[in-house]
């Protein structure tokens, strides 16, 4: 059973006790303990359940690299499912859970899928997508939905706050480590600004566990007296819980700091996310240990022997009784030792190497461990957990020579070093035979800017081994980066460590060797994707040469802990089945982040009201204060209608439609676009962007215009009016105005350069009112101030004046077919004059409308709206609007697109108004069946809907649509499938329903 | 995430202050010219492993379009000059030879 040693564990406090609790039951732990040291102190070893046969699972590592121990944390609005047990530290009161079980951890029906497993094989989706259909869409999609996913999402708005910090750095180093002390040491003496960022909540990294000496001291000391140097350089700055999450171009560096995870309710944010530029970057990331590939490896109790070597150490923990090493190499000697002198049973180390000597083992040897040499692993015997261990012949089949009983089995097939951040933005890999991994390539380094080096990997992650080595590499990283960075050459040497003599180890990718297919069968690769070696090797036998696409096929590496730690054994598997060499496979791409990040982090303070900047108008409080029911237009809120007490939303739509058609309405259509166009070349370049001639406009008139792409498609549309000889200004829909800034910018910037035009973006320096209706002219008289009668200000005029004391261009336009004006005052008197116009308008019964009535308005008089009769691929011909197309023009925006085969193809489909049959309203995107199937089978469409709304004003549902020939079809009936079934059929008619000659607008 | 360097108003913008706008030196063909130059104007870009001329505006900064050649391979930046030109300036050339002997793209090289 694993429990808590009486002694030792160098990072916990046993005079302070943290209660928590896990599926219910109340445990104990100390101060210092991760939620992974505590279960097991507390004899948890069966943490949950594999993803796909749900095998039992418990931990296998004691870091970021844990494929098993994922559980749900907190409770409520704090639950997070998949939080890793080994990066979670251990606070009084933490709740968890196990996941991926039902009914129970102990009992789970889904376990069912282990002995099910031969029917479910490597690429058992993509073999159950093909065929037969009734089966996937019966049989298996349900299961697989069923069981897809680890954990629980969470039901409850997330009570917690994040943050981002922005902040430069000269040199950065990623890991702190010794390798990352030093490094930082080596870059802050060349007197550039230093950030060394640890992931963990201790600086050190691995050497205090793995008894190296520096200096003469145990490494513990020269860690503490070396952050505490560090602590007291100015230029240097230290983030322990703050995990490197990518490296991207140019320097730009992601990290993840868990400032609050171990200390909820304390009110600071939970996650911070760090984006930082860094001139220069140091990858001290460590090395993880693989596992080794023997059956039932997966087994409860079968542990990385580093991890094993820590939970002793570190936390005091036992995790067995009796413990058998498995190796290929000498470091996984170090746990046996370990082990031994805290008083537990080593039964025997077996070593894959046909010889053992060197100066590990022989010390292992002289505590009485027995050594097998030339032995491996023929069978691991347990259920929930191990039992005993099977032992063979590494070069033989399996049979099996001798059985040991224990309860853990640590194992080491060597150590890979973490090249994921090296890797994240370009950094190549070489191989290194010798320790079997692959190693950051410094002749490829990642290079900024200027074509400079701009990543280093510094120590473990860089393939140095050894305490001495590992010092002396980050020493040499550190001078590197901080004289890259601008710094000062310095002299000062690297610290010196114990020598740590270790004889070669044995690359082993399968044990025993001649492992026949039922081992293999149970030798797993990836433990929380249940990928074994058997489905690496199917997947080669059936033509998967890629590492990226055997990946893909088998899932392996590709579960949340992304293969650290079956990434090199599945592609070693690969090679050795394609008989190609391990290089030659290379390994699958290195993606950011590192390990998991929240969703949190990502979003920061972009949450609520702060997600998006909300633009307002002028007179928005006013529509607040009066109930508005918004609608979002960009980032803009419009009122879609103003409902009163007692009212929906859709009576108040038809209230303000009637009442303008009647009486007066007042829009507020400040988020107009407003572009002023000035200067000699201003006309000419007018008449590139608008279809039609804007260059001819008279001064004080107005003029709808349109504008397309380069493709000819309609982009925007808008009225235009001639300010002065030099001067248009520019009207453009509401999500237009920015997009619309930016392309005459565009064209004038990188085409016209030598035009003299000048543009200005003064959207929000006016409010813009439209006083519309039969009364319209009553009221503004009745204000004040300008003469907007008949002959004064003709339709499709504007003037400028004072009306009601305040400054006002006033332009006779209509997109409601009433006799309308729209009265543009400076943005801070908009909000004055609105209430000013409400006021003096209560005789002739104003109201506000909405978006929704101007929407229905401008329907009923056939008026297009960009983004409802337009998506992209509508050109103005198709919209009947060719009388808005200059034909005197060589040239415009467009031109040359809509002269191709298909723009001017007599085929299109085009602009009618449908007028249904039994009144109802058409739904919107609805499209029309002609006759015939089309090569799928379905039925032909000969058209669409593209705004379609109950008109108040004829008491009937109205539509426009872009039918096929639909002009030369009016009069035809057509038919709209609806989604409930059956089917609208409606009348081809003229687009315009009402006022068909314009005379209302034109009083 | 790219800085370049804005030839305008000289600041080492980070991506996110600007915004791309595509391969840059295109000819535009307007009516009267021919499909097929119609079609490499509005479609034909090059997609290069290394020396590559691209159109970027520093949009919350300045507001100036300028353009900038770059190694889509290595992300070294070679240069960025202003966008009223309709070739690479011979700096911007010379300093692409300095890296890449015997480069081209499109006409250029
Ligand atoms: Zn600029």
């Amino acid at each position: 059973m694993s429990t808590r040693l009486p002694t030792g564990g160098r990072l916990i406090d046993r005079d302070t006790q943290l209660d928590f609790t896990f599926n219910g039951k109340r445990l104990r732990g100390c101060a210092g303990d991760t939620l992974a040291s505590a279960l097991l102190a507390n004899d948890q070893t069966l943490l949950g359940r594999s993803f796909k046969y749900h095998r039992p699972r418990g931990l296998v590592a004691s870091g970021a690299e844990e494929p098993n121990a994922l559980l749900g944390l907190g409770k409520g609005s704090r639950f997070e499912p998949n939080q890793r047990a080994t990066t979670t530290e251990l606070f009084d009161g933490l709740t968890c859970e196990s996941q991926n079980h039902w009914p129970s951890l102990e009992f789970d029906i889904g376990a069912v899928n282990n002995y099910a497993s031969r029917f479910l094989p490597a690429g058992f989706y993509y073999k159950t997508f093909m065929a037969p259909r009734a089966a996937w869409k019966h049989v298996f999609e349900p299961i697989i939905r069923r069981s897809a996913g680890l954990g629980k999402a969470p039901t409850e708005r997330d009570a917690d706050r994040y943050e981002h910090f922005h902040t430069h750095v000269d040199v950065l180093i990623i890991g702190g480590g010794i390798a990352g002390l030093q490094a930082a040491r080596a870059a802050a003496a060349t007197g550039v600004s230093v950030m060394v960022v640890e992931q963990t909540a201790h600086w050190g990294g691995r050497a205090p566990v793995d008894g190296a000496e520096i200096e003469g001291q145990l490494a513990d000391y020269w860690v503490r007296e070396t952050v505490e140097s560090l602590g007291k350089l100015e230029n240097v700055r230290m983030r322990a819980r703050t995990m490197g999450s990518g490296v991207y171009d140019h320097g730009y560096v992601l990290a993840y700091e868990r400032v609050a995870d171990h200390t909820p309710d304390d009110d600071r944010p939970r996650h911070r996310l760090w984006k930082i530029r860094a001139k220069q970057v140091i990858t001290a990331t460590g090395a993880i240990e693989r596992p080794l590939s023997f059956a039932g490896n997966d087994i409860p109790g079968v542990m990385l022997a580093s991890a094993v070597r820590d939970y002793v150490v570190n936390w005091g923990v036992s995790p067995g009784d009796r413990t058998v090493v498995v190796t290929n190499n000498d470091d996984a000697y170090r746990t046996a030792i370990v082990l031994k002198e805290a008083g537990l049973d080593v039964p025997a180390i077996i070593d894959a190497r046909p010889e053992v000597s060197g100066a590990l083992p022989e010390q292992a040897r002289a505590l009485g461990i027995a050594v097998h040499a030339g032995r491996g692993v023929a069978k691991v015997l347990g259920g929930k957990s191990v039992t005993a261990v099977k032992i063979c012949a590494q070069a033989g089949e399996g049979a099996p020579v001798d059985e040991i009983p224990c309860d853990v089995i640590a194992m080491s097939g060597g150590w890979s070093p973490v090249v994921h951040l090296w890797s994240h933005c370009g950094g190549k890999l070489i191989w290194e035979a010798g320790n079997a991994h692959f190693r950051p390539n410094p002749d490829k380094a990642p290079t900024g800017h200027a074509g400079e080096v701009f990543v280093h990997a510094a120590g473990n992650a860089n393939g140095a081994m050894t305490t001495s080595e590992v010092l002396a590499d980050a020493d040499a990283a550190g001078k590197a980066a901080g004289k890259a960075a601008g710094g000062k050459a310095t002299r000062k040497a690297a610290p010196k460590a114990k020598e740590e003599p270790s004889e070669p180890m044995l690359p082993v990718w399968v044990m025993p060797q001649g492992a026949d297919i039922k081992l293999r069968g149970k030798m797993w690769l990836d433990y929380q994707n249940d990928v074994k070696v058997s489905d690496v090797q199917l997947a080669a036998r059936e033509g998967y040469e890629s590492v990226e696409h055997t990946k893909r096929y088998t899932t392996l590496g590709m579960a949340t802990d992304q293969g650290k730690l079956s990434n090199i054994n599945g592609l070693a598997v690969l090679a050795g089945s394609l008989g190609d060499d391990i290089p030659q496979v290379g390994t699958t791409t290195f993606r950011p982040p590192y390990t998991p990040i929240s969703m949190g982090a990502i979003a920061g303070e972009a949450r609520a009201e702060l997600f998006q900047p909300v633009r307002q108008t002028p007179i928005h409080t006013w529509h607040e204060a009066h109930g508005a029911d918004w609608e979002p237009v960009g980032h803009w809120r419009r009122p879609y209608a103003f409902p009163r007490d007692g009212e929906t939303v859709h009576d108040a739509v038809k209230r303000e439609v009637l009442n303008t058609r009647e009486n007066v309405g007042l829009l507020d259509a400040s988020t107009l676009g407003k572009i002023l166009v000035k200067g000699p070349d201003a006309g000419r370049f007018l008449d590139m962007l608008y279809t039609n001639m804007m260059s001819t406009l008279p001064v004080g008139k107005c003029r709808y215009g349109l504008m397309c792409s380069e493709n000819g498609f309609l982009s925007d549309d808008g009225v235009v009016a001639r300010i002065d000889e030099d001067t248009w200004l520019c009207h453009t829909t509401t999500g237009g105005a920015d997009r619309i800034h930016a392309h005459m910018e565009d064209w004038l910037q990188c085409e016209w350069w030598d035009w003299e035009v000048y543009t200005a973006n003064i959207t929000e320096q006016y409010a813009q009112i439209a006083v519309v209706g039969p009364k319209a002219r009553m009221l503004l008289e009745k204000i004040g101030g300008m003469d907007l009668g008949k002959e004064a200000l003709p339709f499709m005029q504007w003037a400028e004046g004072e009306l009601a004391g305040i400054p006002a261009r006033v332009f006779r336009i209509s997109f409601s077919g009433e006799l309308s004006y729209e009265v543009a005052v400076p943005a801070s008197r908009g909000l004055e004059f609105w209430i000013k116009l409400m006021m003096a308008g209560e005789e002739f019964g104003v109201m506000p409308y909405g978006t929704e009535a101007l929407h229905i308005m401008r329907a009923e008089k056939g008026f297009i709206m960009i983004g409802d009769e337009t998506d992209g691929t509508v050109i103005p011909q198709d919209l009947g609007l060719n009388w808005a197309i200059s034909k005197k023009k060589d040239d415009y925006l467009g031109k040359r697109a809509q002269e191709r085969s298909h723009m001017t193809d007599p085929d299109r489909w085009k602009l009618v108004g449908l007028e249904t049959l039994d009144g109802s309203v058409i739904p919107d995107g609805a499209y029309a069946v002609g006759e015939g199937e089309n090569a799928n089978g379905q039925r032909n469409t000969i058209g669409r809907v593209t705004s379609t709304y109950f008109s108040p004003t004829l008491g009937k549902g109205i539509a426009m649509g872009l039918v096929h020939n639909g002009p030369d079809r009016t009069g035809e009936v057509i038919e709209f499938p609806t989604l409930k079934g059956g089917s609208i059929r409606a009348r081809i008619v003229d687009p315009v329903f009402y006022d068909k000659d314009g005379e209302k607008q034109n009083v | 995430m790219l800085i370049l360097t804005c030839p305008y108003c000289g600041v080492e913008a980070d991506e996110t202050e600007l915004s791309p706008g595509g391969e840059a030196h295109l000819k535009r063909f307007g009516p009267g010219s021919s499909e097929e130059e119609f079609e490499g104007y509005l479609f034909m870009r090059e997609n290069p492993k290394g020396v590559h001329f691209e159109r970027w505006r520093h949009a919350y900064g300045c507001g100036k379009w300028f353009l900038a050649a770059r190694c889509t391979m290595t992300l070294e930046v070679f240069g960025t000059y202003p966008a009223q030109t309709t070739e690479p300036p011979k700096k911007i050339r010379d300093a692409i030879s300095a890296k890449r002997p015997g480069w081209s793209w499109g006409d250029f090289k």
